[in-house]
């Protein structure tokens, strides 16, 4: 509880690490009050597909109707980036909770038992890390099928083992403790010792590790819709906003930034989005990093 | 001889993690039904007769293992599938696109260390002055940015806002005809460089004019990894009883720096140049998409949009035969460096 307050306070103190908290809490509440901020149409059925407003192809510039202008195909930017901010959470938490929970169950097994376990299941790991992440993620969602859900399995499948090897480590690091070989011997099962005394003593660093990784999954997840391997056409998501521009990103002889509200915008939300986490990381790291703390 | 054998024992170790990653590949397309995946090479309506015939031939709905038997023994032959968006073999559609790519490469991966260790000592050696800060609120910008948003920009400013300065792509229409014509002999298929070889001024200038962006790009984004871990490693470095020592002898801020203690904060970031390939492979396949950069990340990612798996796959498995490699020459050259670690402890 001490070491929390000590922590809340070194955040909130510097000037940097107080963004990154202001900013997430922005893009929280932007989530929470979306129906609210951009209120869907009456008579739009599904909330999370852009309302478009006509089906001319040139991007339209920013007036009452659309204050952030509309965006190739008229799909109106200011609720595409709102609603956006849902999808983002949406699939960071769904991603970073699913790959937490097989990391931890694996990252347990493999550091608890040792031995043959420990062996198959860190020589699985090495065969997911000896792929760069995003260029697996990108053959998992191009093999069975570009749409969100994929998307998510492939983030899935790519963050698990670094999540796992860490867990492994660190109830590796404590498995000859007193304590753990005390309810050992007093007849504990595994599953006992795991789940009541090793994990609550290892798991917090992998916490905050994964919290702070919802930043790195958001961009990752962008990236490939942006490739157009992620969320249909015209569902509120920053990464396919954004590719809508790539056709824009030069006006007409004359004004060549006519369509700057389309190009900007949704990345500058990623950007916002993904900056607040890395922001607080970067002072969770320096707080936590024990070779530079306080010197 | 010690490091010989040291080599060879890494070189076996990579077997079974390579052998799991070719399973893993093969496991994908195996996701499909023989019917679906002989369908990837129907062109004509009339073909579909032909199905059960082709599927047989090849053995499609042979058990999991003698498939992956066959694949296995293909991929050793060099033979990854046809690439259905280049209308010619993975491997050879590889080798085609491999030039444009290692042309970014060799231009942004010195730009990444140089300015991601300049950086990083500058900012260790002001630490908590305003040179630090800003510094680090660049690099962290730096890794925020949406790599693709990014290329949007710059093209927006360069190549539309400055009229066609900095054009996208790896050169113009014309310049493509005439490299790819008869005096112009193609030593490398990397265009600055086969321009050098051929003394062709103009052709060096047009090549370097398109790659200004792509490079800055992957430099921007890839550059605020280094200068972070350089930043720590310098911190932790000059708080070393070493360089307490010179500076007790009196030497100059600077060599104590520069001789010191950034030689030593080096070992760390040499480490890590294995991400640095891994961010420069997944950086590429989005840069060379946006600025129609026509390298294998760019032939990777119209092979996704057109669900040309194999295409994918084995650029996948390309990738990762290589970031192994990558990793094992990282950590050779670790035990090279550092005369502290001894072979073997490395590998952990």
């Amino acid at each position: 509880m001490k070491d929390w307050r000590f922590v809340v306070r070194q955040l909130v103190r510097n000037p940097l690490s107080l963004m990154g908290l202001i900013l997430i809490v922005i893009f929280i509440i932007i989530a929470i009050f979306a129906p609210l901020i951009a209120p869907t149409p009456e008579g739009h059925q599904r909330p999370y597909m852009i309302p478009r407003d006509g089906y001319r192809a040139a991007p339209e510039p920013p007036d009452e109707d659309h204050i952030f202008g509309t965006t190739q195909g008229q799909y109106d930017i200011f609720y595409g980036v709102i609603w956006g901010t849902r999808s983002a959470f949406q699939v960071a938490l769904l991603v970073i909770g699913i790959t937490l929970l097989v990391g931890l169950v694996l990252g347990s097994l493999a550091g608890y038992f040792g031995g043959i376990i420990d062996e198959v299941i860190m020589r699985i790991t090495d065969i997911f890390l000896a792929f760069p992440a995003l260029i697996l993620a990108m053959a998992i969602v191009a093999a069975i099928g570009p749409s969100l859900r994929s998307v998510m399995i492939a983030l899935t499948a790519v963050w698990w083992p670094s999540y796992a090897r860490l867990i492994r480590g660190d109830i590796l690091a404590l498995r000859e403790e007193d304590y753990i070989e005390a309810s050992r011997g007093l007849g504990a099962s595994s599953a006992r010792v795991i789940l009541r005394h090793a994990l609550p003593n290892a798991i917090y660093p992998t916490l905050i590790m994964a919290s702070l990784d919802i930043g790195a999954v958001v961009l990752a997840a962008a990236a490939l819709s942006f490739l157009g391997l992620g969320a249909p056409e015209g569902y509120a998501d920053w990464g396919q906003l954004t590719s809508f521009a790539r056709n824009w990103i030069v006006g007409p002889p004359g004004e060549p930034l006519k369509h700057w509200y389309a190009v900007t915008i949704p990345g500058l939300f990623i950007l916002f989005f993904v900056l607040g986490w890395n922001l607080l990381g970067d002072a969770f790291r320096d707080i936590f990093d024990p070779r530079l703390a306080r010197r | 001889m010690e490091l010989r054998a040291y080599i060879i024992r890494r070189l076996l170790l990579l077997v079974p993690v390579l052998l799991g990653v070719t399973l893993f590949i093969f496991g994908i397309t195996m996701l499909f039904t023989p019917t679906q995946r002989a369908m990837l090479y129907v062109r004509d309506v009339k073909q579909l007769a032909d199905m059960p015939a082709v599927i047989e031939r090849y053995g499609l709905d042979r058990p999991f293992v003698v498939q992956y038997g066959n694949w296995l023994g293909q991929v050793f032959q060099g033979n990854l599938g046809y690439s259905k968006v280049v209308s010619q073999p993975v491997t050879d559609a590889i080798f085609q696109f491999l030039p444009a790519t290692v042309e970014l490469a060799i231009f942004a991966t010195p730009l990444i260390i140089l300015l991601g260790v300049v950086f990083g000592t500058t900012a260790a050696a002001h630490k908590d002055k305003p040179l630090d800060h800003g510094t680090r609120v660049v690099a962290i910008l730096g890794w925020s940015l949406p790599t693709f948003w990014l290329g949007l920009i710059l093209l927006m400013i360069f190549y539309g806002f400055l009229t066609g300065f900095l054009p996208p792509g790896r050169l113009s229409v014309q310049m493509d005809l005439l490299v790819n014509a008869a005096p112009f002999i193609r030593y490398t298929h990397i265009n600055t460089i086969d321009a050098i070889l051929n003394l062709n001024g103009a052709v060096l200038l047009e090549a370097l004019r398109h790659l200004v962006l792509p490079v800055v790009t992957l430099t921007v984004v890839q550059m605020a990894f280094i200068m972070r871990l350089m930043r720590s490693s310098m911190l932790e470095s000059l708080g070393k009883g070493y360089v307490l020592t010179a500076r007790a002898k009196g030497l100059s801020e600077r060599v104590v720096i520069r001789k010191h203690a950034r030689r030593n904060a080096l070992i760390p970031v040499i480490t890590v140049s294995g991400y640095v390939f891994a961010g420069l492979a997944n950086g590429v396949v989005i840069t060379e998409t946006i600025f129609n950069f026509k390298g294998i990340g760019w032939w990777a990612w119209q092979a996704a949009i057109n669900l040309d798996i194999p295409s994918v796959l084995g650029f996948a498995l390309f990738n990762a035969f290589l970031f192994v490699l990558v990793n094992l020459v990282v950590d050779v050259l670790y035990t090279r460096v550092d005369p502290r670690v001894r072979l073997g402890q490395a590998v952990q």
